[in-house]
């Protein structure tokens, strides 16, 4: 524990961001004051619903959100400096180079018309100044730190020549070119079969922990983020509704949007009885409540819900455990469980 | 998606080449294109007279039967002359020069042009982008013979000038692709993961966009060359084309036109059929390319 209050600056620090899209229907809060701290070479698991705003901040602190959307408010502070005030130029030198993004689809991700070493030596060469040999031999170099066989056989390749998993290592090896501070991976292993999913996510893991690069690991899956993260951030509606050591939101969960989550995954409930799900759908943006989000939903909800909750911590034994619910406390039924 | 090859084999241009060979119509066309295009390049070495030498020519010549023997110099008019003395084989030959220079040549340089200005457009957006495409629509949407007719008759003739104004009438089409494709191209994510790793935009558009917009866009160039040729051959009929000392296919039609009513048909004929042949074999590449090339047919 004592590690993670250490003097160091953290590698990211995300003070209330706010990113809105300007759509004709009106403003959506798609992140909606967004606020966490990373540090090197610690994991970080951003989990939510579709439409939660969890890629939304992914590509807000990559500096990637396009109109109609806009990051309006608040700081991303990489290493202490501010990203958000710097010229697009100075963003785009840190970007690929000390930031690098990991995207979901690994199909849709390479460019289809260029061989893998076309584009490996351009991404190279966007930061670096090296001769096409050693921009070459850093690629293969690259592929081999993915674990793939035969580099120099596979950078002659086209993306449709490798297999779904392949390209994604590519993708992958493509992002660590340049050895970044910091990888933000959004649903990286979602297109992916499990077998694969699992390969890739302890080749990330050892990287992380013998690079000490730092990971944003974007993610709707409760179980994949629960084997490689170190903290996780749960997002709804554009808001962390909890945010914690992975041992304090999966195994204490206190917001009942959390709690709902787990109560969601298959493995969790009995065989042959029916699949747990969260009432209600996610709300629309454009009608937000203006208390709790997640209060039309919950079954917990009362009056006092009509007024925005702050974070909360509410297990005096885990101070980085973070929730933001009036009425937190453990799921009933875990607690029939452990009773 | 089809099986994966061997690693030597694999470029995207390979398999274009193999699925177009599956098609023998379209084989005759390129190999007719190719006979075609030979013919035009070997014209000195292939023909018994330069048409545009007019110290080889021979009124006396002039108008005879196709098959007939040549009074002076000794070889076959084989095709006939024209009202000059033209032997028309050799006039075709040359003429061939001509059609294909001005086709390939107005289609290569309005295809860089338009695919520039469609990336331009594509890239700036707002009015830049809203200007050129606007541009484009005026441009579109004049008969093509009439605007030709308006800048030849400013220009003048010569064949620069055809090409000149062929250029001026065809940019638009590639701009329109151009630009539309780029604009597809830019929504997918490969452009949003190269600006993740942090390339310039115009190293995007030129490097990563332009590559996956030329399908389309050499379709169009092949069918552009026929039409461009087509556009020459009857500008020169209309005699606003290239000047009658370097004849064309379109201006030796046009001199044998005037002797077709006195059973004279050869002069016209001969160069018909060959400016036919032409068009045919480059439809038939530019069919099939597009059929090979179209993302939505492909197994």
């Amino acid at each position: 524990m004592s590690a993670e209050f250490s003097t160091e600056v953290p590698t990211l620090e995300v003070r209330d961001l706010q990113t809105r899209f300007h759509t004709r229907g009106g403003v959506l809060p798609v992140v909606n004051g967004v606020s966490f701290t990373l540090d090197r070479g610690k994991v970080l698991g951003l989990v939510g619903e579709s439409g939660s705003g969890k890629s939304v901040t992914g590509f807000s602190i990559m500096g990637l959100v396009d109109p109609p959307g806009v990051v309006e408010g608040g700081q991303v502070l990489f290493q202490g400096k501010d990203l958000t005030q710097l010229k697009p130029a100075e963003r785009r030198a840190l970007r690929g180079n000390r930031i690098a993004m990991i995207f979901q689809d690994p199909m849709a991700t390479l460019n289809p018309v260029l061989r893998v070493d076309t584009q490996m030596m351009e991404a190279v060469h966007a930061h670096r100044k090296v001769s096409s040999a050693e921009a070459r031999q850093q690629a293969a170099n690259a592929l081999a730190l993915m674990g793939i066989p035969s580099p120099n056989d596979r950078l002659r390749a086209y993306p449709h020549q490798l297999s779904g998993g392949m390209r994604q290592r590519v993708a992958i090896a493509i992002a660590l070119l340049h050895g970044p501070d910091l990888i933000i991976a959004d649903e990286p292993t979602t297109a992916l079969d499990v077998t694969i999913q699992a390969q890739i996510l302890s080749e990330m893991q050892k990287l992380v922990r013998e690079t000490g690069t730092s990971l944003i690991w974007i993610s709707h899956d409760l179980s994949v983020v629960a084997g490689l993260a170190d903290d996780i951030a749960v997002m709804y509606a554009g808001r962390i509704v909890e945010h914690g050591t992975v041992d304090d939101v999966l195994d204490h969960p206190q917001h009942p949007y959390t709690q709902g989550l787990i109560g969601s995954l298959p493995s969790a409930n009995r065989r042959g009885a029916r699949l747990r799900q969260i009432p209600g759908m996610a709300p629309n943006l454009l009608q937000m409540p203006a208390g709790c989000a997640f209060a039309p939903r919950c079954a917990r909800a009362s009056a006092a819900c009509d007024t925005l909750p702050e974070m909360v911590r509410p297990r005096p034994e885990a101070q980085a455990h973070e929730v933001r619910c009036f009425h937190f406390g453990p799921a009933p039924a875990l607690a029939e469980a452990t009773a | 998606m089809k099986a994966q090859r061997s690693f030597d084999e694999h470029s995207i241009w390979w398999r274009v080449g193999a699925d177009f060979l599956h098609s023998r119509v379209a084989v005759a066309g390129l190999v007719l294109l190719a006979l075609v295009v030979l013919a035009a390049l070997a014209a000195p070495w292939i023909t018994p007279q330069n048409p545009y030498d007019l110290m080889q020519l021979d009124v006396l010549d002039a108008r005879l039967h196709p098959g007939t023997p040549s009074s002076a110099a000794g070889y076959t008019y084989w095709l006939g002359t024209d009202g000059q003395g033209r032997d028309l084989y050799s006039a075709i030959i040359y003429g061939l020069r001509i059609s294909l220079l001005v086709g390939v040549g107005s289609a290569a340089i309005a295809a860089v042009l338009g695919t520039l200005v469609g990336l331009l457009a594509a890239y700036a957006g707002g009015k830049l982008d809203a200007l050129l495409m606007r541009l484009v629509d005026l441009l579109l949407s004049f008969p093509t013979i009439l605007m030709a007719l308006m800048i030849l008759a400013y220009v003048g003739k010569g064949v620069g000038n055809v090409v000149l104004t062929l250029v001026l009438l065809e940019w638009a089409y590639y701009a329109r692709t151009a630009r539309g494709q780029a604009l597809v191209e830019t929504q997918r994510e490969y452009v949003e993961a190269a600006r993740g790793l942090g390339l310039a935009r115009w190293r995007i558009l030129t490097g990563h966009i332009l590559p996956n917009c030329l399908p389309p866009l050499l379709v169009i160039g092949a069918l552009q060359i026929a039409r461009a040729i087509t556009l020459e051959a009857t500008l020169s009929f209309l005699g606003l084309g290239v000047p009658i000392t370097e004849p064309s296919l379109g201006l030796l039609i046009s001199n044998g036109y005037q002797y077709l009513l006195s059973n004279e048909y050869w002069i016209s004929f001969f160069p018909g059929v060959a400016l036919l042949a032409t068009i045919v074999a480059i439809n038939l590449v530019g069919d099939q390319l597009r059929d090979v090339l179209n993302p939505r047919l492909q197994k």
